[in-house]
């Protein structure tokens, strides 16, 4: 039938994003040409943004049920049940490449589409956590602006719109320098009598757009996600949305002001691919058909076309799907408000996606065809760095003089050193329910008139997935798990968000399906399933190549009473310490051959899931009980950091003897996964070794907190290290600012 | 009694003060919204934090001319007791209900951390509660909490007691080192001549709450419940 696209001959299919199968394929759907309109509802709805074509027959793998889990993938975002008839809805997304066009609109409205898909589900937002990653700032000033306003517009929306943002992570790594990652959660809790879904139910109803005015920003974001960073992507500005969160925190108390009534059946933020995409999948779900005419959407610009209308990305916009002859009633609300609720179509039962301008049909295609975007299974290819990196032996390299030096670098480098120049930015504490403030292993809230609260965590490690995607990917689950359980919380379930370069690429793609793999595996070890996600793909250029593979995880918790609320800092002179878990010769994939060395190679440290299981329970178990006064996970850095930090948060000394053959840098530094760091009194200690002996998960008290101010680590008699607390907080504390202003 | 806390389309911290007062303090509290003319049966009026309108403009810059405030600013003028607390203090003095303005941070950020005040005249119906150069911890959440007033303008509050807290370390001691957004004297809080309406940044609501383990902003509240219930006594 190639001859017969004589409207076609300039190929607009290619221009618009899709190959020539794709067009092949869509005309067959369509039994006929597609027009413009046409064309460009298939290119964004076939978009990987949108239709995830290379991620989707991966997800197969994924753990997607449980006791908890109240609503896997699938809707804007999943839930998990937090008991009392509660739940919590989450969800993260990535904005990498408009934050690396556009920072500060890029972050921003990353923040504000994510609080959107929760609101969507009928609950309050009531947190907000974003992954960042980046090139050395001491590299080029361009890496430091980006930070800044990264930081910047995610604390404007953020504060303006009211939903502390209680942690995350910042992470560096010159993989990032030409494409920097911006991943934003958030968190919602609500009854589950409250839950919403977003379906196009009920033939006739009425779909009704809120919020913001529609107009010609963020025109094709989903594609423009969806392909390389390249230099031309200046031109690619007006795919880039600008925010409102005043706009946002309007929706927000309106939509739920709504939900209240019984006139709502159906909710869809508008995120990618704006209208055509929130009215789509609404549709689908019902198995109905939609018309939408363009001419009722209320607008900020003339001559809007209407393709332009269905696919913009003007941000702080719903769509609501309301009962006929409820829409006055709606309007009224969103009145009080000062905002409209406004009928653009209605549900029809032909199954057709039916696009008027006046009363015209401009374009009409089935439904399900926009939905069935085609799926692509590659064939991966293992990079071939990785058979170097796995050949690293520790002999290789010498054990540093001057260990206490090493420690105190390790305490101030970037991945390591405090994030308090960023969340000092961010409201933390408004809606009153943070307990435990960023800064920690996971960020706790508490349920207002319960004794529970919910631990949130946020993690990644790029360099673990670049020298072995399967395990790396395993360890962030497992660390994810490790920062929920020390800070009281029982691991209840994840989100996803699936940072790649280009998966046509078979060395990506072999990273993108192992990655997946792991995190899988890792899910079913430790019975946290997977409730929804996000991919990002495409994240490389030209110059600097591809990212990292970067799965960001996030993770909730239930911390089922406030008493068990657990953090990391010493409490008392005195108290026993006590580390969990064995250290092996373990250097690989290390911030320390990192940081100290230079050096990115070696094996990911080995990963016993069984075992990890059996520890973080054991953990769980002893915080219960009440036996622990301070609990750690042992991660970047090892032993000597989880240390140190425990030191200088708590403002007290160590003493530590230890008996171990191991070379003293694996000793101190290395990463040797299923680590925990406790503190208890002397009876609770006596309790602990005793009862991980009963649960087999090796425990030796190592030493004492002290109030002397030194912090100092033996081995077999012999001093490796001995510091004050002094100097590791000022190294811990400095470390951000020092980076920001020095040359590399 | 009543206590009213007024919501506008931006406030961010309404609920939290209608938490304190609801469930910490027990008392009966309801919100007046921004387009009331009419403010009911209230005796003491909180103005929370947050972005009233936005604040594209200036902070509080078009809250000030909404209809609520007009019937605060009478509410004030017949003895009513008002606390502003961060979008609710810039709002107070842009009503120049209470003096001077509030400037961008030092820093040019926003600025969210634990901070600690002292209590520089307790003899006022917000601070009876606490002892005179007492230090509490109050978080602060602002982008434009200079406070600024002209020089014969500070002289003459810090004359009339005026300043109710400052910026210290944890022994009281104001210095430069301690302020944390470039406030003139230290200025975190600040009362009027006839000493019924209170602008403070800080946030003595989340400092309220024992479960987030800070405790003595509550204080403030107290205080202001004291005041209403001996004026109660008194006037029956």
């Amino acid at each position: 039938m190639s001859e017969k696209k004589t409207g076609m001959e300039e190929k607009l299919w290619i221009k618009a994003g899709l190959t020539d199968s794709e067009y092949e394929l869509l005309t067959t759907h369509m039994e006929r040409e597609p027009n413009t309109v046409e064309l460009a509802l298939y290119a964004q709805m076939w978009s990987e943004h949108c239709g995830y074509t290379h991620t989707r027959p991966l997800f197969k793998h994924f753990l997607t049920t449980g006791d908890r889990i109240v609503q896997g993938p699938g809707e804007n975002a999943g839930i998990v049940d937090i008991d009392d008839d509660e739940v919590l809805t989450f969800k993260l997304e990535s904005h990498n490449h408009p934050s690396a066009i556009a920072p500060f609109q890029g972050a921003a409205t990353g923040v504000g589409g994510i609080i959107r898909d929760i609101l969507a589900m009928g609950a309050y937002p009531i947190a907000s956590l974003n992954s960042l990653h980046f090139g050395h700032p001491g590299d080029a000033g361009h890496t430091r602006w980006l930070i800044s306003e990264v930081v910047h517009g995610i604390g404007e929306y953020g504060n303006c719109v009211g939903v502390p943002t209680v942690g995350g992570e910042l992470r560096f790594a010159d993989a990032y320098k030409g494409n920097p990652l911006v991943n934003a959660m958030c968190v919602g809790y609500m009854k589950k009598s409250e839950i919403k879904k977003a379906i196009a139910t009920g033939i006739g109803n009425s779909l009704m757009i809120v919020g913001n005015l529609t107009g010609r920003d963020g025109m094709g974001g989903a594609s423009f996600a969806s392909k390389d960073l390249d230099e031309g992507n200046d031109e690619d500005r007006g795919a880039i949305q600008v925010g409102d969160p005043f706009m946002e925190k309007l929706l927000i108390e309106a939509c739920l002001e709504v939900f209240e009534e019984d006139y709502v059946v159906g909710v869809q933020d508008m995120g990618a691919a704006g209208i055509l995409s929130s009215s789509v999948e609404t549709a689908s779900k019902a198995g109905n058909g939609v018309e939408i005419d363009v001419a009722l959407v209320p607008k900020r610009e003339e001559a809007m076309r209407p393709e332009e209308v269905m696919i913009s990305e003007s941000q702080e916009r719903m769509l609501l799907i309301v009962k006929k002859g409820m829409e006055e009633k709606v309007n009224k609300i969103f009145h009080k408000w000062d905002l409209h609720a406004v009928v653009i179509g209605h549900v029809t039962d032909d199954g057709m996606y039916r696009v008027l301008e006046d009363g015209k049909t401009v374009g009409e295609v089935p439904v399900w065809s926009l939905m069935d975007a085609p799926t692509y299974v590659l064939e991966g290819k293992e990079p071939a760095h990785l058979a170097e990196t796995r050949s690293f032996r520790n002999e290789s390299i010498t054990v540093p003089d001057d260990l206490n030096q090493t420690l105190l670098t390790l305490l101030g480098a970037p991945d390591i050193c405090s994030k308090e120049w960023v969340y000092r930015q961010y409201d933390h504490r408004v809606q009153m329910n943070t307990v435990v403030k960023p800064g920690s292993d996971a960020a706790i809230l508490r349920i207002k008139d319960r004794d529970k609260a919910v631990g949130i965590t946020m993690d990644s490690n790029g360099r673990y997935c670049y020298l072995n995607p399967r395990r790396g990917a395993q360890s962030i689950v497992a660390e994810s798990a490790r920062n929920q359980v020390v800070s009281g919380a029982e691991p209840i379930a994840i989100t996803d968000g699936l940072n790649f370069g280009n998966p046509e690429t078979p060395e990506v793609y072999f990273q993108l399906e192992q990655s997946i793999i792991g995190i899988s595996e890792a899910c079913r070890a430790l019975n946290t399933p997977v409730i929804g996600g996000n991919a990002s793909l495409y994240n490389q250029t030209p110059e600097f190549g591809a990212i990292y593979p970067t799965p960001i995880i996030g993770m909730t918790g239930l911390v089922k009473s406030l008493s068990h609320v657990t953090t990391l800092e010493f409490k008392k002179a005195g108290d026993f310490i006590i580390l969990i878990g064995e250290t092996k010769d373990e250097l690989g994939a290390s911030e320390y051959l990192d940081q100290i060395h230079g050096l990115v190679t070696g094996d990911v440290p080995e990963l016993d899931l069984e075992l990890e299981a059996k520890a973080q329970k054991f953990i769980l178990n002893i915080i219960r009980q009440g036996l622990v006064q301070s609990a750690h996970d042992v991660g970047d850095g090892g032993f000597a950091v989880a240390l140190a930090e425990s030191c200088l948060k708590g403002e007290l000394g160590a003493e530590i003897s230890l008996d171990l053959e191991l070379r003293s840098d694996a000793l101190l530094f290395g990463e040797s996964q299923t680590r925990f760091l406790l503190s208890a009194n002397a009876e609770s200690a006596e309790k602990i070794i005793e009862l991980a002996a009963d649960r087999g998960v090796e425990a030796a008290s190592i030493g004492r907190v002290t109030d002397s101010g030194q912090l100092s680590i033996n081995n077999a008699e012999k001093n490796l290290i001995n510091t004050t607390v002094t100097e590791c907080a000022d190294a811990f504390n400095t470390g951000f600012d020092k980076m920001m202003k020095t040359d590399k | 009694m009543n206590w009213g806390v007024l919501l506008f389309p931006g406030s961010n911290c309404a609920e939290d003060c209608f938490h304190v007062i609801d469930k910490v303090l027990g008392k009966p509290v309801k919100y007046l919204w921004h387009k009331d003319t009419e403010l009911g049966d209230v005796d003491a009026i909180i103005i929370p934090g947050g972005f009233s309108y936005g604040d594209h403009l200036r902070p509080g810059a078009i809250a000030h001319l909404s209809p609520a405030m007009t019937a605060v600013k009478e509410f004030a003028a017949n003895g009513g007791l008002v606390i502003g607390i961060c979008n609710g203090f810039q709002i107070l003095t842009e009503s120049r209900m209470l003096p001077g303005s509030l400037l961008q941070n030092r820093g040019l950020k926003f600025l969210c951390q634990d901070q600690t005040l002292v209590v520089d005249n307790n003899s006022t119906p917000f601070t009876s509660e606490y002892e005179q150069g007492e230090t509490i911890i109050c978080p602060i959440a602002h982008n434009e909490g200079n406070y600024y007033a002209k020089p014969e303008t500070i002289a003459e509050m810090e004359k009339n007691g005026q300043i109710l807290f400052r910026y210290a370390n944890s022994d009281g001691e104001v210095s430069e080192a301690t302020n944390p957004n470039g406030s003139l004297n230290s200025i975190a809080g600040i009362i009027n001549r006839t000493g019924n309406v209170m602008g403070m940044m800080p946030h003595p609501e989340r400092s309220s709450d024992e479960v987030l383990r800070l405790t003595n902003g509550k204080g403030v509240f107290i205080s202001i419940l004291k005041h209403l219930e001996m004026k109660h006594g008194s006037d029956q």
